[in-house]
């Protein structure tokens, strides 16, 4: 079962938190992948955070080929930062490893931030398709304020290929998942986090409902609803949608992923609302065993479940720094000075929703509302 | 003088041409006369015979020759009273001394066309190789990474949707400190929809069946929803609904469908300001698999007092629907207008969905039901349905398999990214083998969203004699031997309304415990798998070409 580790802070901290927590859930991983998506950048970006931020891996074909696009595009490269690369046995080194900083091209400078994100996904989208047939580029994300960076095998290693431990690389929020491949083939599109327009999530648990969610996704006509390599990419499009999309509140993700029964849903105020989504977004719910991870625009994370996992995962921490992980040992590793009686294992009808800067914890039942 | 061929039998056919043979044992028969007396096709008769017998008695052998008068059961090789294979005689008779079997090398068909009137039979298509349906195995079992449910522990909802499902995208709410509510100010119309049990009784009507049979069905029904907690529906079939059911809480479990021939409407519709429920749904019928193309068939022999009170026509006529609903000249008017008018009456508080035979062309039906946004759902029958009374030929040769139908349908939907609005209800077929559960659950992850039986009830519950051999099948002449299918209350007095019910609850239940052995270890618990087509896969690779699903072997 892959392995999650995530940590939202008010102040920057190092990946290397989130790697070494993985470090002591690795018996639950096969060093298939380790992604990583931070946001909220301190360091070499901190002075950056309105320009989009293209993560990814290029071969020296795939950069021409990208630098020709971006150029095309309209986007100015303002800063470019890359990983030190160690050698590490058992990891093949790629080209580029790159985080290129951007200026908006010029006539999308005052335009709306949704337009904005539109035009970035699809530039996201359209290098993936430039580059996805030979593997010459891959893309991770293109946004602002937010870095990922993703590779094959054992955290701990591509850590230390990456120079992780000797980087400045900061940030407030980061997500980190350790790979346990389970139906679909280890590729770097595979890999978790997922990410669409400041919308982010990392699964495990495997997802028997995932043939029937894709083809509703793909049915929306969302040119972002694509890629589909792991299973659990369709947790990130579900939160994209119904919270971006549909402008639902966030707690919706709960009731959209994991549906209440009729009569549980009698006790709701917004039953009737609620009796509406449960229909028209039926395909969506998740019929687990998963747990999600995730977080929004604004900050905000939150874990939920379904009923159907058996283990939950676990969040705690002290006011300004909380850990959302699948293990406690990945929580004793992240934050090990904490009152560890209010930990929180969220149950089937919970949703832990943590607010930006790590400020208070909330645990929204889905029974009670 | 007197013709050779009179003389020889030659005009007659020989026992060789009929579909069974009657095997009946002289040494065991006690001539009763119980196997001549329930035969329902007359295929039996006593007959009386002057033998040439040698016997000896004493303890030396001297033989000597009497001739003797003998009583024997003989079989008619009249065509028009072929025995039908149904095994009532044998079922009757107390010493074992008689049964049908089955002559594979008949030539029925060949003769069966007297009077240049085509065979008319009742029963299903007489196939009896396997269904693509059975063909299908589930094959993505959850393992190690994701556990297998249990299915006698787990929370399951086997549950699904009936009626037109709002998209996404056009629902009309409004956020209100972080709850969202209805927009009352949005006039944007919210469809019936209903929450059922994935399997539903098919329409049979009152006048197809008979009253202890029908009447089965409705308690067995009621009975699931109010004891059992299991939301069955069943249709009523086109020829009206009983009065009393009408006005009737009841009412609530069944669709009421209506077909070109309106038999029985103008009593619904006066009914409508009695009615304490609403019914579940409303069935437009325009087709049926097991005779695609042709009208519904009520035969003469079958419309009694009571069934010609509830469809409103004299006794003792036959009832034929049109093929088409004569009154709609294109399929805007057929489909469009007749749902339009069946919400208006109830309001826009009931389900309206059309029923179409399987088809090639059923995308084109679907395409016009997709942009209809009161179109409550879209049912389509396969060529493995049933039928009281139609013509042989459009039987055992018209019509598609339901299988590759429905899948293509729902992929056109998904195609549209509507397949969540408009449920697909498949039929025809299911559990034609007796694999109910599998059969029902392979159609929903093909794409349905519900499957309809009609058949597997006959069978289960009252212990109907038909297969796909052409045993009995003479549902259409109102002589049905297990009482079943006819209005003669010699003959339905056989049948025992409690114990069709009875064996309707203990159906469906296990039917229920069966899908959860399915959806179990394909960890699936919470919402019906509808589409989940990575669940199967077929050892036959054009099939699983055909159904874009795995092939495996």
């Amino acid at each position: 079962m892959c392995r999650l580790s995530a940590i939202t802070s008010n102040k920057y901290f190092s990946p290397m938190e989130n790697i070494l927590a993985l470090e002591t859930m690795k018996e639950g991983h096969d060093g298939s992948g380790l992604g990583l998506t931070l946001k909220d950048l301190g360091g070499h970006f901190e002075k950056l955070k309105t320009y989009p931020i293209l993560s990814g891996i290029c071969s020296k074909s795939g950069a021409k080929i990208l630098d020709d696009y971006m150029e095309t595009a309209g986007f100015k490269l303002k800063d470019i930062w890359a990983p030190k690369i160690r050698n590490v046995k058992g990891i093949t080194q790629r080209d580029h490893y790159f985080a290129r900083i951007y200026d908006y091209p010029a006539s999308f400078k005052h335009k709306s931030l949704s337009e904005k994100e539109d035009l970035l996904m699809n530039v996201r989208i359209s290098l993936r398709k430039l580059g996805e047939s030979d593997g010459s580029i891959f893309v991770f994300s293109f946004y602002p304020d937010t870095l990922t960076l993703k590779e094959v095998g054992d955290p701990l290693q591509v850590a230390e290929f990456f120079s992780l431990d000797c980087d400045n690389l900061k940030a407030k929020i980061i997500f980190a998942q350790g790979r346990q491949n389970t139906n679909y083939a280890i590729y770097l599109y595979a890999c978790h986090p997922f990410f669409i327009q400041g919308y982010c999530t990392m699964t495990n648990g495997e997802n028997t409902a995932f043939v029937p969610i894709r083809e509703f996704l793909t049915g929306r006509k969302f040119p972002g609803y694509i890629g589909y390599n792991s299973d659990s990419e369709v947790f990130t499009h579900i939160l994209h949608y119904t919270v971006r999309q549909l402008g639902f509140p966030l707690t919706y993700y709960k009731d959209v992923i994991t549906p209440l029964k009729e009569s549980e849903i009698e006790k709701r105020q917004d039953s009737k609302a609620l009796k509406l989504i449960k229909q028209s977004l039926r395909p969506l719910c998740i019929d687990g065993p998963n747990v999600v991870i995730g977080f929004i625009p604004d900050g905000t994370c939150f874990m939920v479940h379904d009923s159907k996992k058996l283990r939950p995962g676990v969040v705690g921490g002290v006011k300004g720094k909380y850990a959302l992980m699948s293990e406690e040992c990945g929580l004793d590793s992240a934050i090990p000075k904490r009152d560890k009686s209010k930990d929180i294992f969220p149950m089937k009808y919970d949703m832990v929703i943590i607010k930006p800067q790590a400020e208070e914890v909330i645990i929204w039942n889905q029974l009670q509302n | 003088m007197e013709p050779a061929s009179k003389l020889d039998q030659n005009h007659r056919l020989s026992i060789k041409e009929l579909p069974y043979i009657i095997r009946w044992k002289d040494h065991r028969c006690k001539r009763c006369g119980q196997c001549t007396a329930v035969c329902p096709v007359r295929a039996i008769e006593p007959s009386v015979k002057l033998r040439r017998v040698v016997f000896s008695e004493g303890p030396l052998p001297e033989p000597s020759v009497v001739r003797k008068i003998y009583h024997v059961i003989e079989q008619v090789t009249d065509i028009d009273r072929a025995c039908t294979g149904c095994g009532a005689c044998a079922l009757v008779c107390p010493n074992d001394a008689i049964e049908p079997e089955y002559n594979p090398s008949n030539k029925f068909l060949h003769y069966k066309n007297k009077g240049g009137e085509g065979y008319k039979r009742g029963g299903r298509r007489n196939d009896p190789y396997i269904s693509t349906l059975d063909r299908l195995k589930f094959t993505r079992i959850s393992m190690l990474t994701d556990p297998a449910l249990d299915a006698g522990r787990h929370e399951f909802r086997v549950r699904t949707l009936l009626g037109r499902i709002l998209p996404s995208d056009e629902l009309p709410l409004i956020e209100k400190e972080g709850k969202l509510i209805i927009d009352e100010e949005n006039d944007r119309f919210i469809p019936p929809v209903r929450e059922i049990f994935p399997i539903m009784i098919g329409s049979m009507s009152v006048g197809a069946l008979s009253p202890p049979m029908w009447e089965g069905l409705a308690m067995g029904v009621a009975y699931l929803n109010e004891v059992e907690g299991l939301p069955v529906v069943m249709c009523t079939g086109e020829g009206g609904v009983p009065p009393r059911l009408l006005k009737s809480r009841f009412l609530k479990y069944m669709i009421i469908q209506i077909a070109s021939g309106y038999f029985g409407w103008d009593e619904i519709v006066h009914a409508i300001p009695h009615m304490v429920e609403d019914p579940a749904a409303i069935e437009i019928k325009y087709g049926q698999g097991a005779k695609p193309g042709d009208g519904g068939l009520l035969m003469a022999q079958k419309v009694l007092r009571l069934i010609a009170s509830i469809r409103g026509v004299p006794q003792f006529v036959d009832l034929a629907s049109p093929p088409t609903h004569q009154t709609k000249y294109s399929i805007e008017e057929a489909v469009a207008k007749m749902i339009q008018s069946m919400s208006m009456a109830w309001g826009f508080r009931v389900p309206v969905y059309p029923k179409i035979s399987g088809t090639k062309t059923a995308r084109s039906v679907l395409n016009n039901l997709a942009r209809n946004p009161y179109a409550a759902a879209l049912s389509i029958d396969g060529e493995d349905g049933g039928t009281g009374a139609a013509y042989n030929v459009s039987m055992d040769k018209m019509g598609h398999p339901i299988a590759s139908n429905i899948r293509e349908c729902y992929l056109d939907l998904v195609k549209q990214g509507k397949q969540n609005e408009l449920p697909l209800i498949a039929a025809g077929g299911v559990g034609k083998k007796g694999n109910l559960a599998a059969n029902a659950a392979a159609l929903i992850m093909l794409g349905a969203s519900a499957v309809s039986i009609g058949k597997y009830i006959m069978q289960a519950t009252a212990n109907c004699f038909g297969d796909e051999y052409n045993r009995c099948n003479i549902c259409n002449t109102g002589k049905c031997p297990r009482g079943i299918t006819t209005q003669d209350p010699k003959l339905y007095r056989r049948l025992d309304s409690d114990k069709v019910a009875e064996r309707l609850v203990e159906v469906f239940k296990a039917a229920n415990i069966e899908l959860k052995k399915i959806f179990a270890p394909m960890g699936r618990s919470t919402e019906l798998p509808i589409g989940m087509s990575d669940g199967l896969s077929v050892d036959d690779k054009a099939i699983a070409d055909r159904l874009e699903i795995s092939y495996a072997c």
